[in-house]
């Protein structure tokens, strides 16, 4: 990188310290060029010089004939920004800039969404930000037109339309309330990018236990677990079961296996059971032989 | 630059003379560690009995210390070093015995009881087991009598376990920029608040993994001037129970020495969460914990391993609650010994006396690690 900046601006500084000789000779620079187009510099004079294009990531030299036209095909510049053009005859230089634009039509998206993974029925929680390239890897400053799509799990869309601003947009949508993998789409003119977000139980709903003894045990068991949409809470979540028994304290913590979570403690009469999972309570019961 | 190289033979001449003392005639104590005879030989006292065996465990010269015993008839030698190390690897299997106590209980002409109390130096800390032993006399002599508990053993059995377990497949180099890797677990630290001690300021807290995947966890925080600038950092360390399964809590605990709670005017705290393969089981209960008062404030409970893996090192956080239900303390111990299938193992967690009449309730967490793998 460092050296695309110096290479340029040492062969500026040498055709600077030539002597000016060819005192005639004019360009007419185009104000811009789309990036990959075909191009030409009409140039005065007589006799021969040396031009020079020099870009941050490109450097073009052509030997010219004075009083013509140079022509530079399609694809000789394809890096967005400003260039410098220098003129170096046997006599003078002569130096010019002109801005090489993107290509107004999108050629690739990248798109961030985030995140991979959330709770069913989040407000705004996903978010997605597009950055819009054209076919030489150039960001499209111009306002451009972008679509965002989200399809739900059970096929419900959520669509936001803007204009990017700067080469970028960004939007937010709610998750659904089903579980399931979410498609995330940004459409540019024909072009899309997508991306999965996997929409996960939110936190247990009206978590219930019943008891019952077995053997010498008591057998404690959850109803299936669902969390406030329905849902049923993925296996592994934690289930807290706590006996208090005269001053005394038992406490499993038993994953959910099946959508259901069970133990078994001791069969005390008059112990107080209760359930959890995480921070949400569940109901309590008091046991009786 | 003469008196330098006179004082450089002195001391060669000092060092010399020194070794050759200290092989001839060896200090008791550098004997026993050496492996020599017992640094008390004869044990004409109840303590001096119970001290040799002590100096023998800690040069772990096992063979002398089990003939010493006066009930050795009722066990093996491997049996003894088993009673006392463990049967299976465990926290004591890495260990050194760093020093010990003998203090008496209580004695007549011919037994009395002395409490043996071992400070063992493992790789988490200082960890302490204690005896009550009962010594005979035997003629001029007193002996050990070692109170053997014979390792429960449960019949051989297959259980059948089918937990989850959560695998992680991260992003690949072959991933074009703006790809999703996947996502860290969200996790919430759903209380704290800092406390002032004698010897710093405390910070309590409790973390919950509110996702449906396994975080490693662990916390951070930054003391803040009034002025907004930073007094310390520090980390959880330990005081945490570094692996959370989905919807699971763990208490923090964050010590900052020699810090004042007057010096702070805010605090920053940063929660780390990343995702680990992890699996679901064992599933320990904890069964018959108790709260007891002041003085020797503790809580006491055991630990059931209701898998079919073996638990090697078993670390017991409790978090402390007032009846406000704010966290009043947070305390830990590492249990010694492995946790064998469905074999309880006891544990003790001492609380701060100035704190143990504020204390209502508490909640505990095992964190656990075995060394076939898994956790």
């Amino acid at each position: 990188m460092r050296l695309r900046v110096l290479f340029p601006l040492c062969i500026v500084a040498a055709t600077m310290m030539q002597p000016a000789l060819c005192q005639t000779a004019t360009m007419s620079l185009p104000a811009a060029v789309e990036a990959g187009k075909a191009f030409s510099i009409p140039i005065t004079g007589s006799g021969k010089a040396t031009l020079y294009i020099i870009g941050l990531g490109q450097v073009l030299k052509r030997d010219v004939q004075l009083g013509q036209t140079t022509s530079f095909p399609a694809g000789s510049l394809y890096d967005a920004g400003r260039y410098l053009a220098v003129l170096s005859g046997d006599s003078s230089t002569q130096s010019g800039e002109f801005d090489v634009l993107p290509v107004n039509r999108p050629a690739e998206l990248a798109f961030l969404a985030r995140p991979s993974r959330l709770p069913v029925a989040l407000h705004d929680g996903i978010t997605g930000a597009v950055y819009v390239f054209d076919p030489y890897q150039n960001l499209i400053t111009a306002p451009t037109p972008i679509s965002f799509e989200l399809t739900g799990p059970a096929g419900s869309v959520q669509k936001r339309a803007m204009e990017t601003h700067d080469g970028s947009a960004w939007a937010s949508m709610d998750s659904t309330g089903q579980q399931g993998v979410d498609k995330f789409v940004a459409h540019a003119g024909e072009i899309s990018s997508t991306r999965v977000i996997g929409q996960v139980p939110g936190d247990p709903c009206g978590l219930k236990m019943t008891a019952r003894q077995s053997g010498q045990k008591l057998l404690l068991e959850t109803d299936p677990v669902r969390d406030c949409s329905g849902n049923a809470v993925s296996d592994g979540t934690i289930i807290t079961f706590t006996e208090t028994f005269n001053g005394g304290q038992s406490t499993v913590d038993v994953p959910l296996k099946h959508g259901v979570a069970e133990v078994q403690l001791a069969n005390h009469n008059g112990a107080t059971i209760s359930v959890a999972s995480g921070i949400v309570l569940g109901n309590q019961i008091h046991w009786k032989d | 630059m003469k008196s330098g190289r006179l004082l450089a033979v002195f001391l060669a001449a000092a060092t010399i003379a020194f070794v050759l003392i200290g092989t001839v005639w060896p200090a008791p104590s550098a004997a026993a560690y050496a492996g020599a005879k017992s640094m008390l030989a004869s044990s004409p006292t109840a303590e001096a009995a119970v001290g040799n065996l002590g100096d023998e465990i800690r040069a772990q010269a096992w063979e002398k210390a089990y003939a010493s015993l006066a009930n050795k008839a009722q066990f093996t030698e491997p049996e003894f070093v088993h009673d006392l190390t463990g049967y299976y690897p465990s926290l004591l299997t890495y260990s050194t015995l760093g020093s010990f106590d003998v203090r008496p209980l209580h004695a007549s002409a011919n037994d009395a009881d002395v409490q043996l109390t071992l400070h063992w130096a493992t790789v988490v800390g200082s960890s302490l087991s204690v005896w009550a032993l009962h010594v005979i006399r035997n003629g001029d002599q007193w002996e050990v009598e070692w109170p053997i508990v014979k390792a429960s053993t449960l019949a051989p059995q297959v259980i059948p376990v089918n937990y989850l377990r959560w695998d992680v497949v991260y992003r690949g180099p072959g991933d074009d920029w703006g790809a999703q890797d996947v996502e860290a677990p969200h996790v919430r630290i759903v209380d704290m608040h800092p406390v002032e001690r004698a010897d710093g300021v405390v910070i309590l807290g409790e973390l919950l993994n509110e996702d449906i995947v396994p975080a490693y966890v662990s916390v951070t925080a930054t003391l803040l001037s009034k002025e907004k600038s930073p007094i310390a950092t520090e980390g959880s360390f330990d005081k945490i129970s570094h692996l959370l399964l989905p919807k699971q809590v763990t208490p923090f605990l964050i010590k900052f020495p020699n810090v004042s709670l007057s010096q702070v005017g805010s605090i920053r705290m940063a929660p780390l969460s990343e995702l680990i393969a992890a699996s679901a089981d064992p599933v320990i209960a904890i069964d018959n914990e108790q709260l007891h008062p002041a003085p020797g404030a503790s809580l006491t409970g055991e630990l059931n391993n209701q898998g079919g893996q073996i638990v090697n090192v078993a670390h017991v956080l409790g978090t402390f609650y007032d009846k406000a239900g704010n966290v009043v303390w947070v305390a830990d111990q590492y249990v010694n010994q492995a946790l064998l299938p469905q074999i309880p193992v006891p544990f003790e967690i001492h609380i701060p006396e100035d704190l143990a009449r504020s204390i209502s309730s508490q909640r505990t967490v095992i964190a656990t690690y075995s060394f076939e793998g898994s956790q």
